[in-house]
């Protein structure tokens, strides 16, 4: 019998219909998939299931789960349902845990809550919850502040506050989304133990369909609200019948076409990085004593010739990031020097710098965040216009940022918009005319496609590759993404403490990793064919 | 969670639609507009001239003749409130003025900067801040003499750090904002950034402030011509009317009473426009309604 059985769920929020008869069922220790693009309904399926909808939204259809219809549920039986016998684990660990509550009080609460018991009792459960998410005793005292922990070590304390109590249901809502690879593969790994230990089912939410194959016995793919297909996850991804199951796994492993590089290595190099270091102020530990300063990048060395594409490939916090800022001079280094096309950019003034930041551009992650929401398309793609030398006229201005928008696929039409009236791809179009509108040599683009979903992914990944033929930029990716890499780059850097461990071509480097950091991407990252193959193999 | 609703962005159109089912700013914006065309129509028309002593019609009660009665010199008091408003207005807004005009640059220049040009600026402008309102308008009628435009300076000088700070913790909150390092990496300078992309982002913020400030600058005009060192006599002004009726209180309440709930309803009436903004320009209230 399932534990959790959907039937025929509609749900719609004011007027606009969010899921069409949706269905879905988790049996105990059974691992379900739920896949879909931004907006497909993942997440108000799962919010439903929790009766957290928001108040606008009407259900319709039937939710049981172990016997109880959901639905008709009074908030007095969800509240003894929700985190007793339904776990949920959110995607930004940032946010999900209290920051003024120590972790072992946020892991006991619900024990406390739930069980009646006593609070020696229940931090004692706490502490055997946290012991079992890998956060032992010794480096992780239950009297830790959430600020104390990075990112994927919250990300355990909010799955132990999920498990705590040995749910039956976990759903899990994007678990891994922001953290990257190495860390994914490690709470994957937890997760999986822990539905084999206590035979939980496990609702997986994702819309990375190779962590959901690696993960999923069944899979169901959702697309506007309502299902596409529904199955195995081996033979549903294998045979690929419906035509969006075949679009979406083609999207994840999309290669854009490319020509050869233009010139790889030729000529002089345009970008030359020697020795540079960035140090940041530690913690003081002591009044006395000046604080150790923390070591974001050590001693990097990297050059970029024009018109090539390099990846700059690490976990979160190994300073690529602060590596890419200090290239495009919006942080100085400690020591080391950084020439483009030549001079040395380190220690310049901002009107110095001008001449250099007409060649150097930057496309950033988010999509949502990169543009200031009070001004039109046509303003913020002119942004960068104000460092040339000669001032356009502002009939001039519009005929660039036209031409602009449309070398990035978008129209004139959209000059008038406010960035909020654009799609998640739409907005990194804009963030890439933004980008080439001064005709740069280089751009950096630091995880440009992290945020977005599969296919839009594959048709921004396009698009810099047809830039770089037709424009001959140079391209520095800051990527965790390791497919992201071998779609785009010629060349790979592996990054790892602030340094760089491993440098060759993109080929050699991902498919023969040299160094442990590499190793450790390479072995972590989700790849589509070899988690169909896995699957394949286990059922024989 | 990957729930992107997005929040539309809203037209002219629809905030005013919106503003105008919001109770609280409904009402503090009819008290205000109220307030505010009183003060106007002073400039051409009032039922007495309140300069005019008429001794014979001293201290009378409230009629058909005189609304509100009469004053110890026999003026007419809603007459007096009508000019009063002028003074309040005119001081609680060049007072707010001189506050943003002053505090918002300096808050925003301070969080572009920071380090210790941004810590040495905000712990001036505790220096400021810490001292009340009252006594540095003290201190400065003292120095240059009691009048209606020393009031306002003490005032604009006590609104400036409150400005400063509205305005850089609203700063530092778009700062590290991504399209902030955009227009640095497209080479704009921090204080073409400040104009361009921070502002326009914290206005709302310095609106709510200001109708805030607007309230307290009347109350300390009130205050001010209270104790003597407000607008000076033969201007009236609503501090002062209940300063003169404070000896009277039991022969002639109706003094001390009018120019009281003249106060009362414009510093309420502000207040709740002020709320009422907040409410309308805040996302996270704009589900609830």
């Amino acid at each position: 019998m399932s534990l959790l059985e959907i039937e025929n769920l509609s749900l719609t929020i004011g007027d606009t219909p969010i899921l069409k008869g949706v269905e879905l069922s988790v049996a105990p220790g059974e691992v379900m998939g739920l896949v879909g693009e931004s907006g497909s309904g993942k997440s108000m399926t799962a919010l439903t299931v929790m009766q957290l909808l928001p108040h606008a939204a009407r259900a319709s259809g039937r939710v049981s789960f172990d016997g109880i219809d959901i639905l008709a549920a009074t908030e007095d039986q969800m509240c003894a349902l929700r985190g007793d016998d339904i776990g949920m684990v959110f995607q930004e660990p940032m946010t999900a845990l209290n920051p003024v509550k120590t972790i072992g009080e946020q892991v006991a609460e619900g024990i406390r809550w739930h069980t009646k018991a006593s609070r020696a009792e229940a931090e004692d459960r706490a502490r055997k919850m946290l012991d079992r998410v890998g956060l032992p005793e010794a480096k992780f005292p239950l009297s830790r502040y959430p600020h104390e922990l990075s990112g994927g070590q919250r990300q355990r304390v909010v799955i132990a506050i999920a498990c705590a109590l040995k749910p039956k249901l976990l759903i899990a809502d994007e678990p891994t989304t922001a953290l990257d690879v190495v860390l994914q593969a490690q709470i994957l790994d937890l997760l999986r133990g822990l539905v084999s230990e206590n035979r939980m089912g496990l609702l997986l939410i994702s819309h990375d369909l190779a962590v959901v194959t690696e993960m999923a016995d069944r899979i169901t793919i959702l697309r506007h609200g309502e299902v596409m297909e529904a199955g195995d996850t081996a033979r549903t991804l294998s045979e690929q019948l419906h035509p969006y199951t075949r679009q979406l796994a083609l999207a994840s492993m999309h290669v854009p076409a490319r020509a050869k590089a233009h010139s790889t290595g030729q000529g002089k190099p345009l970008l030359e990085v020697e020795g540079v270091t960035r140090d940041y102020p530690g913690r003081r530990t002591s009044l006395f004593k000046p604080a150790p300063p923390i070591r974001a990048v050590d001693d990097v060395s990297l050059s970029l010739a024009p018109g090539q594409s390099v990846a700059l490939v690490g976990r979160s916090g190994c300073g690529k990031s602060t590596l890419a800022r200090m290239i495009l001079a919006l942080d100085k280094s400690t020591s080391g020097t950084i020439r483009f096309r030549g001079e040395t950019i380190t220690g310049r003034s901002e009107a110095e710098l001008k001449p250099a930041r007409r060649d150097m551009q930057v496309v950033f992650q988010d999509p949502y965040g990169s543009f200031d929401p009070r001004q039109k398309v046509e303003k913020l793609v002119a942004e960068p216009l104000h460092v040339l030398e000669k001032k356009p006229t502002s009939a001039e201005r519009r005929e660039m940022v036209a031409h602009a928008l449309h070398e990035v696929g978008l129209g004139v039409s959209d000059m008038d918009k406010y960035p909020h009236e654009f799609s998640g791809g739409q907005r990194q179009r804009l963030s890439i005319a933004r980008a080439i509108i001064t005709r740069p040599k280089l751009v950096v683009a630091d995880e440009p496609v992290s945020a977005l979903d599969v296919s839009i992914r594959a048709q921004i990944l396009d698009l810099f590759a047809e830039l770089n033929q037709k424009l001959g930029i140079a391209y520095l990716f800051i990527t965790h993404d390791l497919t992201v890499a071998r779609a785009i780059a010629d060349e790979v850097l592996v990054m790892h403490d602030g340094r760089i461990v491993e440098r060759g071509k993109t080929g050699d480097v991902l498919d023969h990793p040299q160094s442990e950091a590499a190793k450790a991407l390479v072995a972590a990252a989700p790849d589509l064919h070899r988690a169909i193959a896995r699957r394949m193999q286990e059922q024989g | 969670m990957t729930l992107h609703i997005d929040i539309p962005e809203e037209t002219l159109g629809s905030i005013l639609a919106k503003a105008f089912r919001n109770r609280s700013f409904l009402i503090g914006f009819v008290i205000t507009v109220l307030v505010v065309a009183m003060a106007l129509i002073s400039y051409v028309w009032t039922p007495y001239d309140v300069t005019k002593l008429v001794i014979s019609d001293k201290t009378l009660a409230p009629s058909s003749a005189h609304w509100f009665g009469t004053d110890h010199f026999g003026r007419d008091i809603l007459s007096m409130i009508m000019v009063g408003a002028r003074n309040s207005i005119a001081v609680a807004l060049v007072a707010v003025g001189i506050g943003m005009g002053v505090g918002v640059p300096l808050g925003a220049f301070a969080a572009a900067r920071g380090g210790l040009i941004d810590e040495s600026l905000m712990r001036l402008n505790d220096l400021v801040f810490a001292f009340p309102a009252l006594l540095s308008a003290i201190m400065i009628t003292a120095i240059f003499g009691p009048g209606a435009i020393n009031a306002i300076i003490a005032i604009g000088i006590f609104n400036i750090p409150v400005f400063a700070r509205v305005a850089r913790a609203g700063a530092l909150a778009i700062w590290p904002r991504e399209f902030i390092l955009a227009a640095r990496a497209a080479g704009k300078s921090k204080t073409q950034i400040s104009i361009e992309h921070v502002l326009p982002n914290v206005a709302t913020l310095l609106l709510v402030q200001g109708t805030i400030q607007f309230a307290l600058g009347i109350l300390a005009e009130a205050g001010l011509s209270y104790v003597g060192l407000g607008a000076q006599p033969p201007m009236p002004s609503w501090g002062r009317m209940l300063f003169d009726a404070q000896t009277r209180m039991v022969v002639a309440p109706w003094m001390a009473i009018f120019p009281g709930m003249a106060i009362v309803i414009t510093v309420l009436g502000l207040n709740l426009l002020g709320d009422g903004i907040a409410d309308i320009l805040d996302p996270k209230s704009r589900r609830q309604r």
